[in-house]
């Protein structure tokens, strides 16, 4: 009956009741032994058009393809910025730039699922369950990461997602907290809030049942853990300005937890609205503003910090190569995610280049898809959060290649 | 909610169906173990209510003793004797919830789907854009999945599919999505009325029980169209009757069908055959267009971007070819469970024998269709046996053969004592359940009538040994402390938040059944804002009466709160943080949000 998760808290309980230390000296203890690695996961919801955030201005086939929306070469008006003489970022990401040529900043291209699924909701469901083409999987490839390095110091803070709910790739054994909002996490309780709190959490501790009681207690260390921080006074450093969209929001609120120093290890935020089919111009422009500046802020912010922090973004599946007679494009399948990080070998576009020419392309429509997007997760997971073991993280895929995104 | 004369009567009225009942030969009732109590005690009576139904409301438990477990047992297992007009003129208050697929098409969906069709053709042909040739309607997805705004993802209608024109909606369009919106509100808040009101309490756990088995999820795409008669039509009706009928109802509704994607299976060889067709029509269109229009600039050049989309469509339609996802899920979830010896082969035979069960125009609610053109004739071998029935009779078959094998009965006799029972349920329940199933031929009335009547549901140890789901927790405390609910929306808000929001399991799993899948850190606390908010009045629509639940926070109070809120079940601790409350409100607070309430 007891599974593994009630062993170990129980277990971190014994500890703490014989008089070992209380979590502020394991804390600190841990922060002198190894460094906490953090991975931040950003999703693009609705299939962002790789081709146009990174865009390959260097292939002839993409200008032919796109007579009204290929974003022109670098150089001319809302031309794109080179990055290595063959992709560029869309304009609108300048923000990354710097990132990029100081090594920060690493583009997976032609990246994504070997499942042909069109579907928005079926893609998504993959790339966050971690099983393309398995719809019945219940638990996400973050969780199963955190199910496989579950630790007796983890603390309740140690997977977030800054979303109203449990995204499907935090779902799972392993705990994992969705919170919309820092300030709105803990009871509302009115005048007498604390009597209230300090009521529920000595119930909790006399519970009975054996999974109830160790997550109150879980739960109200975590509410005083965050009680225990100023909230309202966040002022991000290095002049970093966050953009005033609920994602840019999200990324503040993680740098908030990460220098808090709360035990955060996995983060997730998310961003909408990439579902261009028609007029896809100014709208990706002001949607890849949001998102660039998003991750340019946050990493502005961590400054030092993001020696032991990644970025790593994500969308169901690209578009089509050729736009549609509404100056959009429809559901395709390769795309680019972007890793930034400290631990990152950046200035690179990673992954092997299909081509756009139409016998290269996907059912001779989409960017073909070079790199599995579990070989960049998998990579990620070892390289940069120093996993050994995560043959349970991908049931019946072992990754084909490393692309060597991560270094030393 | 309860009318106590009216009850009484009804009570008398069902004791006596009972004795003509149980003077009827009954299929294996009389070998199987009965561990129903002659003279229940309280605990028992509460017992019954908390896993028969959403838990007692006031006056429930005496109700129970009154008429005898049994005797309630027996009423609950045939919904259809219990009159309930409170609850029907409830009803009355959500109109879409008996329409049919086609009205709520029509006239909920449909007039936003076109005004969104208009605002992206509008947003295509802006003046400051060079202009467009007028094509498809934009968020038209490749396998006919419409993006509607409906696909959202956890939930957040801001996420993915959410129509990029958002910002710029017109009057129009905004009230035209409140229209299509109002179907899975009704939907939601019916379902919500349902489970605190309905005296066919049994009915209602089992709806969401078998809808939870067979589940579909209103986030993706046309599904949200076709959900209200799914509940309605194709689960409902068949809770305590035949599960073959509840398997064929699901495996041909237009919900499931969508959801799983069978609706696109097509037989590969089929579909190479029609876009060869298709192709050539076309070319002959290309090549009269040419002939006739020459000179006079009117003719679709052949290498004209229409003239490609329109091959690139025929072309994608041609790669179209089987779908195994509705094969593999129709064995490892709706019946054999996994690990149950089959095998990709069998996957693959059974996704063969149903190619061709289509939906007729799935963008506008059009029904079940069989489809012969796609269907693959050849014969198929499944689970060893031959189908070769031809036809939809193929279908037919492998539905037959998995209704009725024997991993099916356990798979099934296992969620149900799961849910009904406990956790790990007892192999030798397990056992006898899957027994009646295969002796009935799957007789659902029979089959819940052996676990609710069973020596290990009346057991010590199955006795709150359940950590109820969030949609138990939020019904089980608004019926048990009787408030007024006026508006069920609170409740929907509060199961979003929860977790739990109704219609929303992504997975084909549905939700899980166990308290690992419903005890973490951030849904204990909601949990206990949802006790405060109920008790502090701040659920719009859902009133409850403080003065009667708890005039003061007198010692005399606090112990009858502890009777009608945890069924006379607290330990020492929460009694002595009830003491130090200032207020009955917090009183009521800390009984509901207390480790005791959790349980059922």
């Amino acid at each position: 009956m007891m599974n593994r998760r009630i062993f170990l808290k129980n277990g971190s309980l014994a500890l703490v009741s014989l008089g070992f230390a209380p979590a502020f000296f394991t804390r600190a203890a841990r922060a002198s032994q190894a460094r906490r690695k953090v991975l931040v996961t950003v999703f693009q919801r609705g299939a962002v058009d790789g081709l146009n955030m990174i865009v390959p201005f260097g292939e002839k086939a993409y200008y032919q393809a796109r007579p009204s929306i290929a974003i022109p070469q670098p150089g001319g008006p809302g031309g794109a910025v080179d990055l290595d003489g063959f992709f560029g970022l869309h304009p609108r990401m300048a923000s990354l730039e710097p990132f990029f040529k100081r090594g920060e900043l690493a583009i997976v291209h032609a990246t994504g699922s070997n499942d042909p699924t069109r579907s928005h909701f079926d893609a998504q469901d993959y790339m966050e369950s971690g099983t393309p083409g398995r719809k019945s999987t219940r638990d996400g490839w973050l969780n199963r990461y955190l199910h496989a390095r579950e630790h007796e110091e983890a603390s309740a803070f140690r997977a977030v997602s800054l979303t109203q709910q449990l995204p499907r790739a935090l779902q799972g054994r392993s705990p994992a907290l969705a919170i919309d909002q820092l300030g709105r996490f803990g009871l509302r309780a009115g005048d007498r809030g604390d009597m209230m709190q300090s009521s529920f959490e000595s119930q909790y501790a006399a519970a009975a049942d054996e999974l109830l009681k160790p997550t109150g207690k879980e739960a109200f260390d975590a509410v005083k853990q965050l009680q225990a921080i100023d909230l309202t006074q966040y002022a991000p450093r290095n002049g970093a300005v966050y953009p005033n969209s609920p994602y840019g929001q999200a990324l503040k609120q993680i740098a908030q937890l990460i220098k808090a120093d709360m035990g955060l290890e996995v983060a997730f935020a998310e961003t909408g609205n990439w579902d261009h089919h028609a007029n896809e111009g100014p709208q990706i422009a002001n949607r890849l503003d949001d998102f660039a500046n998003g991750i340019a802020a946050f990493a502005q912010d961590m400054g030092d910090g993001m020696a032991d922090v990644m970025v790593l973004t994500m969308s169901e599946f690209g578009r089509t190569v050729s736009e549609n007679g509404n100056r959009g494009t429809d559901h395709g399948h390769g795309n680019a995610m972007l890793a930034l990080g400290g631990s990152v070998k950046g200035g690179k576009v990673y992954g092997a280049w299909p081509g756009l020419e139409r016998e290269q392309r996907y059912q001779g429509r989409d960017l073909a898809i070079t790199t599995d997007f579990r070989d960049v997760f998998s990579e990620v997971l070892r390289s940069h959060m120093g996993a050994k073991d995560i043959s349970g993280v991908f049931p019946g895929y072992s990754a084909t290649k490393t692309l060597g995104i991560i270094g030393s | 909610m309860t009318n106590c004369p009216r009850v009484f009567g009804r009570a008398v009225a069902a004791v006596a169906i009972v004795a003509i009942v149980l003077g009827a030969p009954g299929v294996d009732a009389q070998n199987a173990p009965s561990g129903v109590p002659e003279t229940a005690d309280a605990a028992t009576a509460a017992h019954v209510l908390n896993r028969l139904g959403y838990g007692p409301a006031p006056g429930d438990i005496a109700r129970v003793q009154k008429m005898s477990v049994a005797a309630y047992i027996e009423q609950q297992l045939h919904p259809d004797r219990i009159q309930d007009p409170a609850l029907e003129a409830r009803l009355d208050a959500y109109p879409t919830i008996t329409l049919s697929t086609a009205e709520i098409a029509r006239d909920y969906y449909g007039p936003a789907d076109a005004l969104r069709r208009q605002a992206q053709q509008a947003q295509a042909n802006r003046p400051d854009r060079p202009a467009a040739a007028a094509g498809a309607a934009g968020q038209t997805m490749a396998g006919g999945q419409t993006m509607a705004g409906g696909q959202t993802m956890a939930g957040d209608p801001a996420m993915a599919g959410a129509p990029p024109q958002r910002p710029q909606q017109s009057p129009e369009l905004q009230a035209a999505r409140r229209k299509e919106q109002q179907i899975l509100q009704d939907l939601m808040q019916a379902r919500l009325v349902r489970a605190v009101m309905s005296e066919r309490q049994l009915e209602e756990v089992l709806v969401d029980f078998w809808f939870n088995h067979f589940n579909v999820f209103s986030g993706k795409g046309q599904v949200r169209v076709y959900l209200t008669e799914y509940e309605r039509d194709v689960i409902r009706p068949n809770v305590l009757g035949n599960f073959r009928d509840m398997l064929g109802a699901v495996a041909e509704s237009p919900a499931m069908l969508f959801y799983l994607d069978n609706f696109q299976s097509v037989d590969p060889k089929a579909a190479q055959k029609q876009a060869d067709q298709q192709l050539a029509r076309m070319q002959q269109a290309q090549a009269r267009a040419r002939a006739r229009g020459r000179g006079r600039g009117q003719a679709v050049p052949p290498n004209s971007q229409q003239a490609q989309q329109q091959a690139q469509r025929i072309q994608q339609a041609r790669n179209r070819g089987l779908n195994e996802n509705y094969g593999r899920e129709l064995m490892e979830l709706h019946t054999l469970g996994v690990d149950a010896g089959y095998t990709q082969d069998d996957v693959v035979a059974v996704a063969r024998a149903f190619t061709g069960w289509t939906i007729d125009r799935p963008r506008d609610g059009g029904s079940f269709q069989f489809n012969a053109a796609m269907h693959d004739n050849d014969p198929k071998v499944v689970l060893g046996q031959t189908i070769d029935a031809g036809g939809k009779m193929d279908g037919e078959r492998v539905l037959d053969l998995l209704a009725t094998h024997p991993a099916t009965a356990k798979f099934i006799a296992t969620k149900l004592v799961r849910h009904f029972v406990a956790d790990e349920p007892p192999a030798a329940l397990v056992e006898r359940v899957a027994d009646v199933f295969m002796n009935t031929k799957g007789d659902l009335r029979e089959v819940t009538r052996a676990v609710i009547t069973s020596p290990e549901f009346f057991s010590a140890e199955a006795r709150r040994a359940k950590v109820k789901t969030p949609l138990e927790f939020v019904v089980s405390a608004v019926r048990a402390s009787g408030a007024n609910l006026n508006n069920p929306q609170p409740l929907v808000a509060a199961l979003r938040a929860l977790g739990m929001p109704l219609y929303g399991a992504q997975p084909p799993t549905g939700w899980g059944d166990t308290a690992e899948d419903w005890v973490s850190t951030g849904a204990l606390l909601n949990r206990l804002n949802f006790a405060l908010q109920l008790s502090r009045g701040q659920l719009r629509g859902v009133r409850l009466n403080v003065r009667q639940l708890a005039p003061d926070t007198s010692q005399s109070s606090q112990d009858a709160l502890v009777q009608k809120l945890l069924l006379g079940n607290a330990s020492t601790t929460t009694r002595e943080t009830m003491a130090k409350a200032e207020s009955p409100q917090q009183l009521i607070a800390l009984a509901l949000g207390s480790p005791e309430f959790q349980k059922r």
